[in-house]
């Protein structure tokens, strides 16, 4: 009974996404009031449609229906009840409908905080939404439905992949979807103006909030699938260049460009054309990403069971969607009245070159991950580009945007004097300077050293925005002080996004300087690794839920003090025949200490110790930069997006 | 103070890089020679494995490679050969950067085509506003004259 | 050409940059659905070239061989390595007896086995080969490319590899491929 429930919820959200569709957009093409009012019902119902669908697929998982051929191919009566609600998510066909459910949930935020949108706006950017909708909820139901039965359904089902038996699991692909999906918004807003003809500061500040809470999201998405693969793999290594990480990263990258230009459109009305087409790149990004995993037309790590036909479908789905915006974009863009000039040096300048270099660091890391099926299409040749393409690609454009990213808020808008901005950063660049020298005389590692170097400066300039306009040392600290409370919030936040950045390529950079031993030992012995001592204590069995283990007992002890105890591990997983590795991280903020348990052979066993420097920072500045969104996304000024209805002047009586 | 130099120190002698070296007994005694392996490792794909390199992945495939690779290294020869003689059974494939040749024009060169699009498509935009005008004809210049009173 | 058409124009390039790849994209299904595109296949790099000298040790009771003992018969041959630990080579079985039946001379190489599993695999699935050596190491393996097991390297009577198969021989492909290939060296 549930799985049909859940199945006709999914059709009658296929019905509603295509009335979302059209009845809104055809509303505003006319300006009928009533078609354009029934836009924010049909979002609102699509969601309650879809949501009470996927709710029924949880249900199925959780209560162990393997008539449901989801639940028998990818659960198991054996695993934990957290595995069993989050391994929904696990296989295509559920990350499918949990993309198709955060894209309803896009319309129906939009239905629920857009009330102060003009009503045309929001009628065509909720259609669009339902364009897009129907589209994936179709496929969702014809071709990769989650709710095919299977008869007789079988005793037990075959069970989650135990690397994905994970806490990490659960909350990656959410926030990871919520971010990819969230473009979705920017998007239709992108769209939207371009049907109306019109791109004006009004439409900057309506985009900004919807686009900077879908990069939070993604921000935080991408940084959980990083750190995730770091504890789950077993040797310490965060970010592989994988075609499927890439694919997060570009949108991420364009998503980044899109938030900077947006500022631009509202504040001095130039850029639009940037600010749009970027827009439609990112989302269209995100679901160039999608294609790719689920196409198996790429060798990757996390792709899902591979099927041409999907391939074709989603394929499909991409000319429609990207092709129509782009299209729209060819016809319409070019009409839109550039208003605001400025020079070369100036903060939209700043914001220019950050485009153009995020928009280079894109097109790079795709034209990598999409070379070696297109050389073989092409010259017929078999190559790979793995990550030392890519650093020695990526880097040098990055470097120039670590090093403009400071000055930039501190330019002024329209003109700037580059002498007089630079002179103001001269601390930062001093201590940045002395840093980078310190490091590289003390380990000399070129790479950390400039890691350094970079991160210092970013974190400093953060600052330095904060300092020039509290304008310290130039008036008196109290005044300084009341001017600092006074900062809007979302001077704040992009502060301390900055910052996020800069802490997270001092984590990186970190990283570079970790230390690693191989050993083999039997209990009792010890290693000296990174200034510490690691004795083995001892092996034992530890059975789990659905796995058999051997666990390691491992104590770290500095200058004769005991730091921690680990337990490395090894599952074996009976199920699926897998034997996973279950690596223990000690962390304190600023080093991890890591143990991975190997073979055992002739009374010893093989263990892989590392000493991380400053991993932890990594993520904490991923962190740190959704925060920094966070604050502006809070900043009153973003959210009042209307602006207010001024009431007609009174007729002015002259005096008699 | 002497700690930290300490810790420096052990860290200059062992600097981290991705390894699932999974047997202590597959090292290199002479740690220069071992640290070449681990690199050259590095650059190489483990080919029955989704996207690791051969010094990093625990498949079978690429521990035999791993000890071919220890073997050629102590017997003298240099980083490019043992990469050479990898394609030479492997093809490009099995190098994780590919080489850089005709057919990899692009590649190599797509950081800076890509900036140069994109500072040629700013400097196109730009220009667009600044059209120069057709010069004045003479009947022009003289009412622009008379009109300035000159 | 005015300054509007020109933005025109420039606007295009998204869409065109977006088609071709969506082009390309199709073009790559397409071959992935009639088997030309695989990106997880490797092609071999000895087609074309001659054989790898080797010389390894028998499986008993057959006595050992090596590249030149496979031509010195003057006609082509087929070398297969296989393992005991190797599911698909259980499969290939029948079709590498049928291949024996044929006059085809198949040369075997057990790729990292022990000396008894490969015994018993043989013993169980039957011997196709003329001769069987075994490669412990995995080092001959790697001197063809192997990247896993089963594969098969047609051989030409001068000893230059002419066509590689990497995974169990099916019937189709034996009829499609090999025995044409073979008949053409003849």
């Amino acid at each position: 009974m549930i799985p049909e429930l859940g199945h006709f919820g999914l059709a009658l959200a296929v019905s509603l996404a295509a009335a979302q569709a059209v009845l809104p957009l055809l509303g505003a093409h006319r300006g009928d009031a009533r078609l354009m009012a029934t836009a924010p019902a049909l979002a609102l119902g699509q969601l309650i449609a879809l949501a009470t669908s996927f709710g029924c697929l949880v249900w199925s998982g959780v209560t162990d229906d393997f008539s449901v051929s989801n639940v028998a191919r990818y659960s198991s009566s054996l695993e934990p009840l957290f595995y069993k609600i989050t391994g929904t998510w696990g296989n295509h066909e559920g990350s499918i409908l949990l993309w198709c459910l955060i894209l309803a949930l896009c319309g129906g935020v939009v239905a629920a905080f857009g009330r102060d949108l003009p009503s045309a706006l929001r009628a065509r950017v909720i259609g669009v939404l339902g364009f897009t909708s129907s589209g994936f909820l179709l496929f969702a139901l014809t071709v990769s439905n989650p709710f095919t039965r299977v008869w007789p359904p079988p005793i037990q089902g075959e069970s989650i992949n135990p690397l994905l038996q994970d806490p990490g699991l659960a909350m990656h692909p959410p926030i990871l979807y919520a971010g990819y999906v969230g473009f979705a918004i920017p998007f239709a807003f992108a769209v939207a103006a371009l049907l109306e003809g019109r791109v004006d500061a009004a439409w900057g500040r309506w985009v900004r909030p919807w686009t900077l809470a879908a990069w939070c999201l993604l921000t935080c998405g991408i940084a959980l699938g990083s750190w995730w693969s770091y504890y789950v793999l077993g040797w310490g290594g965060y970010w592989f260049w994988d075609p499927v990480e890439n694919a997060s990263l570009l949108p991420w990258l364009t998503g980044t460009a899109l938030l900077h230009s947006a500022i631009v459109v509202e504040k001095r009305e130039a850029l639009k054309i940037w600010t749009v087409l970027l827009a439609i790149g990112t989302f269209s990004l995100s679901l160039s990403g999608t294609f790719l995993v689920r196409s198996g037309l790429l060798n990757s790590v996390h792709t899902f069971a591979s099927d041409p036909t999907r391939g074709v479908f989603i394929l499909a789905l991409l000319a429609i969607v990207i092709g129509g915006s782009l299209l729209l974009f060819a016809l319409r863009a070019p009409v839109l009245s550039p208003a605001g000039l400025f020079a070369p040096v100036s903060r939209e300048g700043a914001i220019v070159l950050n485009n153009i270099l995020l928009c280079s660091i894109t097109a790079v890391v795709l034209t990598g991950t999409m070379y070696p099926p297109m050389a073989e299409l092409l010259f017929g040749a078999k190559l790979s580009v793995g990550p030392p393409y890519f650093h020695d690609t990526v880097l040098p454009l990055a470097a120039p945007l670590f090093a403009a990213m400071t000055l930039g808020p501190i330019l002024p808008w329209k003109r700037a004097d580059l002498g007089a901005a630079l002179l103001k950063l001269w601390w930062a660049a001093l201590v940045a300077a002395l840093v980078g020298i310190a490091v590289g005389f003390g380990v000399r590692q070129a790479f950390a050293a400039l890691g350094f170097t970079a991160a210092t400066w970013i974190i400093l300039g953060a600052a330095a925005q904060l300092v020039e306009r509290v304008r310290l040392f130039r008036l008196p600290w109290r005044a300084s002080r009341e001017r600092l409370g006074g900062q809007p919030l979302a001077v704040w936040g992009g502060a301390v996004a900055h910052a996020g950045l800069g802490v997270t390529i001092a984590g990186i950079a970190g990283m570079a300087l970790a230390s690693t031993s191989v050993v083999a030992v039997a209990p009792g012995q010890t290693v000296v690794l990174g200034g510490y001592e690691w004795t083995l204590l001892g092996l034992h069995d530890a059975p789990g839920p659905d796995y058999a283990s051997r666990q390691a007992d491992l104590r770290v002890t500095r200058d004769g003090r005991q730091i921690a105890l680990m337990h490395p591990a090894r599952h074996n997983f009976t199920t699926q025949q897998q034997t996973i590795s279950d690596a223990a991280i000690v962390t304190n903020g600023m080093r991890d200490l890591y143990a991975v348990l190997g073979d055992e052979r002739d009374g010893q066993v093989v263990l892989r110790l590392y000493v991380n420097l400053m991993a932890p920072w990594i993520w904490l500045g991923a962190l740190v930069m959704a925060v920094g969104g966070a604050l502006s996304l809070a900043d009153r000024r973003l959210r009042v997006g209307a602006p207010s209805r001024r009431r007609a002047p009174r007729a002015i009586v002259p005096a008699e | 103070m002497s700690r930290l130099l300490g810790v420096i120190a052990v860290l200059l002698a062992l600097t981290g890089g991705a390894h699932a070296v999974s047997d202590p007994a597959e090292m290199l005694a002479n740690p220069v020679l071992e640290h070449r392996a681990e690199a050259v490792g590095g650059q190489l794909r483990c080919l029955v494995c989704q996207n690791e390199s051969v010094e990093g992945s625990n498949a079978d495939l690429a521990k035999d490679l791993r000890r071919i690779i220890r073997q050629r290294i102590a017997a003298g020869d240099s980083d490019r050969q043992v990469i050479a003689w990898m394609v030479a059974r492997y093809g490009d494939f099995i190098r994780l950067s590919p080489p850089f040749d005709a057919m990899t024009l692009l590649l190599w060169g797509a950081p800076m085509i890509a900036v140069a699009i994109g500072v040629g498509v700013v400097m196109l935009a730009r220009r667009r506003r600044f059209v120069p005008l057709a010069p004045l004809t003479e009947a022009e210049r003289e009412r622009l004259d008379a009109l300035l009173d000159l | 050409m005015d300054a509007l058409t020109r933005r025109r124009l420039l606007m295009l390039g998204p869409l065109a940059i977006a088609a071709g790849a969506g082009g390309a994209g199709a073009a790559l299904l397409l071959r992935m659905h009639e088997g030309r595109y695989d990106p997880h296949a490797l092609p071999s790099m000895l087609v074309g070239k001659k054989l790898p000298a080797f010389s390894l040790p028998g499986q008993p009771p057959s006595p050992g061989f090596s590249a030149a003992d496979v031509t010195a018969q003057g006609r082509p041959g087929v070398v297969n390595f296989f393992a005991s630990w190797c599911v698909p080579c259980v499969e290939e079985a029948p079709t590498l007896a049928a291949l024996k039946s044929a006059g085809v001379a198949l040369w075997g190489i057990a790729y990292k086995d022990k000396p008894d599993a490969t015994t018993r695999f043989l013993d169980r699935f039957g011997d196709p080969y003329v001769r069987v050596a075994r490669d412990e190491q995995g080092t001959v393996g790697i001197d063809f490319g192997l990247y896993g097991v089963p594969e098969s390297y047609l051989v030409d009577a001068s000893g230059i590899v002419r066509w590689r198969w990497a995974g169990g021989l099916s019937a189709d492909i034996v009829r499609d491929d090999l025995l044409p290939k073979i008949r053409a060296l003849a």
